[in-house]
């Protein structure tokens, strides 16, 4: 019996062994190589105390707190009549719509922040309201998509009963939906304000020198500065607070797994509710199309009419990128591919074990998101120099870099699937012959074919738009599409802009392929 | 079985492999010196032939590490001095030579192409070879003006007067280069503490002061093609505008800006060889080239500033649209290594805070 | 297949589920484990299918000691309460599964597939979608399922429990013609007394994790062990005197023309009639009355006890402590 059970426990350390060792060399050694040069002086630890209760770091850190709580609170209240119009009904071209809500998500952040200052009025364009704004924008996906999902499977009846019980539609929302979808609103908020939290290309590109989060102030002071000690102090400011939040979103999200009441499909909206959701629809839809359109038209814009030589440009070699732009698409199909393999091959044992209950390593998966590329990426410098780890100028590195960021994703949109999967399900093909590998093969990898292909998407996506971590890694003969878009909006002349707005559309199509795909699960079929 | 349980095994072993392949990929090279790295900054650029020549004439190929601006580039080397990514450092200017020489950096390298050089050029540190140089100038969109009926500034000090109000968009000289070198320009002009008037007048004249020169000219100045921007006066560099000329998407006769000749600041790029380079041969090779005839003919068309080799052919569209200023504004490099970072606090409290 | 619980135990989180139980099924045998919910029957299940490891005491199969052998190695087949159907399989991919698991060729899954659906009358349903199918449906289909590996022993957990009135007698009435057919040893979950009766050789009682009683239906109904498992069988006519009961069989109670007793109710259940009295000396008493001819609640009539269907058993719990089956039937007083 104890033998069995030491044999139980073997097997489920070796599952978690291969993301924690993935996390340790590629995260942790990094970063705690960049820590030590920047806080060891001559072999002795100088904590950089007196950095932290600087005017500097509390102006910074106030900032940011403040701005990522705003933003927070507007996506929610963006987000949620958007997930409740396309989680409680059926309408043709519902996916079409849940696949568009991810583009912005995925988008580089450069490339919204030109096509937000195109948008907005004088005085607005560099204000505060601009970093809410696109922030609301990146990431009313993160709320659509927790909150829908949820709310898509909560019990219609629920709703019935209360309406039976003479509980008339506002109350109802307050005394059954609210409280029904706490967990889930928690979860998406924790997340919406991580990514906030740690904004940089919108803070960077809308905030100028004015505004500054401890993300954008680590790169300052790092890449540009040179101050490391300074730097270093605010990553572990940041980092504390990006753990903190973790670790109570991780709380919130256990509380969500678990099994769904199995409901009536969604209706089709009736009545007063075919304008009500109609208008929630288009009116999201038009709010979250209106930069992305203003990229086409720019990228469709040729002197003073229309055409699509910048299209055509893709194939022809410029001197700002080294190859062709096309080649940039290539290189991040393939990276991605790569990266998507790297995360879903160290992405699913991990999840499988945190769905086993080891809410540690979730909070360590997590961690790459709060650790600045900046710090991060010297980090990499410094670690991966010697063979046979020598990967800091090898093009390897980039998918390495983007898995690092896609992993968070594809852990959180398994582990709820996981905890889903009906135990007696499990059972019933052990008692029938099937050996662990034959239940996980036959009866689990089936029933998460979609929460997989979900997650692929999603870290596909992901590494696709990634550019923070990119940049730092990437070789200027191995440029992705959001390297190559940076380049060319750094140079000057009608024809490098035009470049990279058709870069720009090509990834949006690109994202916008891959939601879909993901979103319907094509690809892998199956019964349902 | 379903078609799932057959393909999701496979693809996930395939997913598995093509991890290791990659990081395997990635431990795998060679150690013998078949290629020169060479580590810059973002704006670097060369013809695909030159970049073939020399790899053609030294029999090593050019592998080109890019890592953000000027300052960001030279920042990841000091990082790992001694330990370097590359052989060669290219695009340190003179505003940042000082912290390059102190970061113990750079070995020394006297090329014997110096002597082909402009007679500015020819003696500079033995730690360092000069490549190209810009000139920082006032960059103006000529349509804005014209149809507002104002006259454009024609000197650093015009740009106090009301007329220009809300006009102009600067660099933060914290973490640009052009930033950096247009403080300098207005220290050399209006002399120390002169300056600092000059910037509170800019200021309540309404400047606007972003991070970088890509944020600056591609977002915020009017005149740059495709930009969304709305002010018409930019700190930009004197080639700027032929480069809207040799980029733009139909031909033109006249550029759509110009640069202001006054108030020009003169930043002079470096090569070095990295200390502890793999291959410090093939370094001095690619410093040599960069002085060649070829590739200094090449410097204007490719990055838009000046060769420094004597006797170089300029392109048509730069002799056309280009303002070479006569007598470009330059500070000694030990008074600015003394002074920048109290100058740029100084700055950072007159115009941001 | 011959089944063996040696002393076991299950003790979860501190907890003791299953205390000492020791069981001897034998080959072709069918028992019945009999309990009020909480019992510990179900986990007494899932130690012999092996997805319980047993804190305590032994399984062995044909004398084989199992104890430590995973459930996927022990050839045993089991039937959840609500099926558990493989949601993206069809019916034949789940009846299918154990034979493709084990790798046996296409013909001979095939062949199992079309036997398992012929046994339990679903021929013809393979490409059916196991979402549309009926509670039965589905139930027949978890049976085919556990079938066709050929399963030395099946293990049954509330099968029925999720069904209604007549579809449940009518799958119950297949259930025990098929088991009859194909010998198998059957261990079968309820807490249904009268799916007990109906499909057990034997019924082994449960109660709080421990063996109350074990012993074939007649015997049983016969002889219960104490006033618990009495009353627990739907035998209300209980008397406590001290620690010591008497329990008086409802078909033992005739009722006759006479005055000792007022009808308080009079219930059909079928072919019998429960009728409830209350003696003039204030005592309650059942009766079982066969045919028609239901007596009119209110009407005096006398009564008649049948010796034989009186039996003198100790009380549980034994401390005099007063305690009710939980889950005895709500029918009754």
């Amino acid at each position: 019996m104890d033998r069995a059970r030491r044999a139980l426990r073997a097997r489920h350390a070796a599952t978690a062994a291969l993301p924690v060792a993935f996390l340790a060399v590629f995260f942790l050694w990094p970063l705690v190589a960049i820590l030590e040069r920047s806080l060891v002086v001559e072999g002795s630890v100088d904590l950089p105390f007196d950095v932290l209760t600087s005017d500097l770091t509390r102006e910074v850190a106030w900032f940011t707190l403040w701005q990522a709580t705003v933003s927070t609170a507007l996506t929610l209240l963006v987000g949620l009549p958007l997930a409740w119009a396309l989680s409680r009904f059926r309408f043709r071209g519902r996916s079409a719509v849940e696949a568009l809500v991810l583009v912005p998500f995925v988008l580089p952040t450069v490339v919204v922040a030109t096509a937000f200052i195109a948008l907005l009025p004088d005085g607005v364009e560099r204000s505060v309201w601009a970093i809410l704004l696109a922030h609301v924008f990146f990431n009313v996906a993160v709320v659509v998509r927790i909150v829908g999902a949820f709310w898509a499977g909560l019990d219609e009846r629920l709703w019935e009963a209360a309406a039976t019980l003479g509980s008339p539609p506002v109350d109802r929302q307050l005394r059954l939906t609210l409280p029904l979808l706490g967990p889930a609103l928690a979860s998406a908020a924790s997340i919406v304000f991580l990514f906030c939290f740690t904004s940089f290309g919108v803070i960077v590109v809308l905030g100028g020198p004015r505004y500054a989060t401890l993300e954008s102030e680590i790169y300052n002071q790092a890449a540009r500065l040179f101050d490391l000690r300074t730097a270093a102090a605010l990553a572990l400011l940041q980092l504390a607070a990006v753990a903190a939040t973790v670790l109570v979103s991780g709380r919130l999200e256990r509380r969500l797994g678990g099994g769904r009441a199995r409901g009536r499909p969604a209706p089709r909206p009736v009545g007063r509710e075919r304008l009500v959701v109609g208008a929630i629809v288009a009116g999201s839809l038009a709010l979250l199309a209106l930069p992305p359109l203003a990229l086409v038209l720019r990228s469709l814009s040729v002197g003073d009419g229309y055409g699509i030589d910048h299209f055509t440009s893709l194939a022809d070699e410029t001197p700002a990128l080294f190859v062709a732009p096309w080649h940039a698409i290539a290189n991040s199909l393939l990276f991605a591919t790569g990266a998507t393999a790297i995360a879903l091959a160290v992405g699913i044992p991990a999840a499988v074990a945190v769905a086993r209950g080891r809410g540690g390593l979730d909070a360590l998966l997590m961690l790459p998101l709060g650790a600045s590329a900046a710090m991060l990426g010297f980090g990499f410098l410094l670690a991966f120099d010697d063979p046979p780890l020598d990967l800091r100028s090898s093009p390897a590195i980039v998918p390495v870099a983007q898995a690092l960021v896609a992993l968070p994703f594809v852990v959180r949109s398994l582990v709820p699937a996981l905890r889903a999967v009906d135990a007696r399900l499990r059972e019933a093909a052990a008692v029938l012959g099937a050996t662990p590998g034959q239940v996980r093969r036959h009866v689990e990898l089936p029933l998460l074919a979609r929460p997989l292909a979900v997650a692929a998407g999603l870290a596909f996506a992901v590494s696709l738009g990634e550019f923070g971590a990119t940049v730092f890694v990437a070789r200027a003969d191995w440029p992705t599409v959001p390297v190559a878009i940076f380049r060319f909006l750094g140079r000057p002349g009608a024809e490098n802009v035009g470049t990279a707005m058709a870069l720009c559309v090509v990834l949006m199509a690109i994202v916008a392929a891959v939601a879909l795909l993901s979103e319907r699960s094509l690809l892998l079929g199956g019964r349902r | 079985m379903s078609l799932v349980e057959r393909l999701l095994p496979n693809a996930l072993g395939a997913a598995v492999v093509a991890a290791a392949v990659l990081v395997g990929a990635a431990c795998g090279g060679g150690d013998a010196p078949t290629e020169v790295v060479l580590v810059t900054h973002d704006s670097f650029a060369v013809s695909k032939g030159v970049r073939q020549a020399f790899e053609k004439e030294s029999g090593l190929s050019l592998r080109i590490l890019q890592a953000g601006d000027a300052n960001e580039a030279l920042n990841r080397a000091l990082l790992t001095a001694g330990d370097p990514q590359g052989d060669v450092i290219f695009g340190i200017d003179d505003s940042v030579l000082s912290r390059a020489l102190e970061g113990d950096l750079l070995e020394e390298y006297v090329s014997p192409e110096l002597a082909a050089l402009e007679p500015d050029f020819e003696e500079p540190d033995p730690h360092v070879t000069p490549v190209d140089h810009g000139e920082v100038c006032l960059n103006v969109d000529r349509a804005w003006f014209a149809e507002h009926g104002i006259a454009p500034p024609t000197s650093l000090a015009d740009l106090r007067l009301p007329r220009y109000r809300n006009l102009l968009v600067v660099e933060n000289p914290a973490t640009s280069s052009p930033g950096l070198a247009f403080l300098l320009a207005t220290v050399a002009t209006f002399g120390d503490p002169g300056w600092q008037a000059y910037w509170r007048d800019l200021r309540a004249n309404g400047v606007l002061a972003v991070d970088g020169w890509e944020e600056a000219y591609t977002q915020q100045f009017s005149g740059a093609a495709g930009s969304p921007g709305k002010r018409p006066i930019v700190v930009s560099y004197a080639t700027s505008p032929a480069a809207e000329v040799i980029f733009a998407s139909k031909p033109l006769q006249t550029s759509p800006t110009a640069a202001v000749e006054d108030g020009c600041y003169r930043q002079v790029e470096y090569a070095g060889i990295l200390r502890g380079a793999r291959n410090e041969d093939g370094g001095k090779q690619l410093i040599d080239f960069m002085l060649s005839e070829r590739f200094q003919s090449d410097v204007p068309g490719s990055m838009f500033v000046y060769p420094v080799r004597d006797a170089v052919e300029l392109p048509e569209a730069f002799v056309e649209h280009a303002v070479a200023p006569a007598d470009p504004l330059q500070l000694p490099a030990e008074r600015i290594d003394r002074n920048r970072d109290r100058w740029v606090d100084r700055w950072t409290e007159l115009v941001v805070r | 297949m011959r089944v063996t619980l040696e002393e076991v135990g299950v003790t979860i989180d501190g907890l003791p589920i299953v205390e000492d139980v020791s069981l001897d099924v034998r080959s072709g045998e069918r028992l019945a484990l009999l309990g009020p919910s909480g019992s510990g029957k179900s986990t007494v299940l899932r130690v012999i299918a092996g997805l319980q490891p047993p804190t305590a005491g032994r399984v062995l199969l044909d004398g084989t000691d199992v104890t430590g052998v995973p459930p996927h190695r022990r050839g045993i087949g089991l039937v959840f309460q609500d099926a558990a159907l493989f949601p993206h399989r069809d019916v034949a991919g789940n009846v299918a599964f154990a034979p493709s698991v084990a790798r046996l060729p296409a013909a001979e899954q095939a062949a199992r597939v079309a036997e398992a659906l012929q046994l339990v009358g679903l021929a013809g349903t393979e490409r059916r979608d196991v979402t549309t199918l009926s509670g039965g449906e589905g139930q027949r289909v978890a049976l085919a399922r556990a079938l066709a590996p050929r399963p030395g022993v099946l293990l049954l957990d509330e099968p029925l429990g999720a069904l209604d009135g007549p579809l449940r007698q009518r799958l119950q009435a297949d259930l025990r013609a098929l088991f009859e057919r194909l010998g198998l040893t059957v261990v079968h979950v309820t807490h249904d007394v009268g799916e007990a009766f109906a499909l057990g050789d034997r019924i082994a009682i449960l109660r709080e994790g421990r063996l109350a009683q074990v012993a074939a239906p007649d015997e049983l109904w016969a002889s219960p062990s104490d006033d618990w498992v009495a009353r627990f069988l739907g035998i209300h006519n209980v008397v406590r005197d001290g620690d010591r009961a008497t329990v008086t069989r409802p078909e033992a109670v005739r009722i006759v023309e006479g005055d000792d007793a007022v009808v308080t109710a009079a219930d059909r259940d079928g072919a019998v009639v429960r009728v409830r009295l209350r003696r003039n000396d204030g005592t309650a008493l059942e009766s079982v009355v066969v045919g028609v001819g239901t007596p009119r609640v209110g009407s005096h009539v006398g009564v008649e006890i049948d010796p034989a269907g009186v039996v003198e058993v100790s009380v549980w719990p034994a401390e005099g402590r007063e305690r009710a089956p939980d889950g005895a039937p709500a029918r009754g007083y």
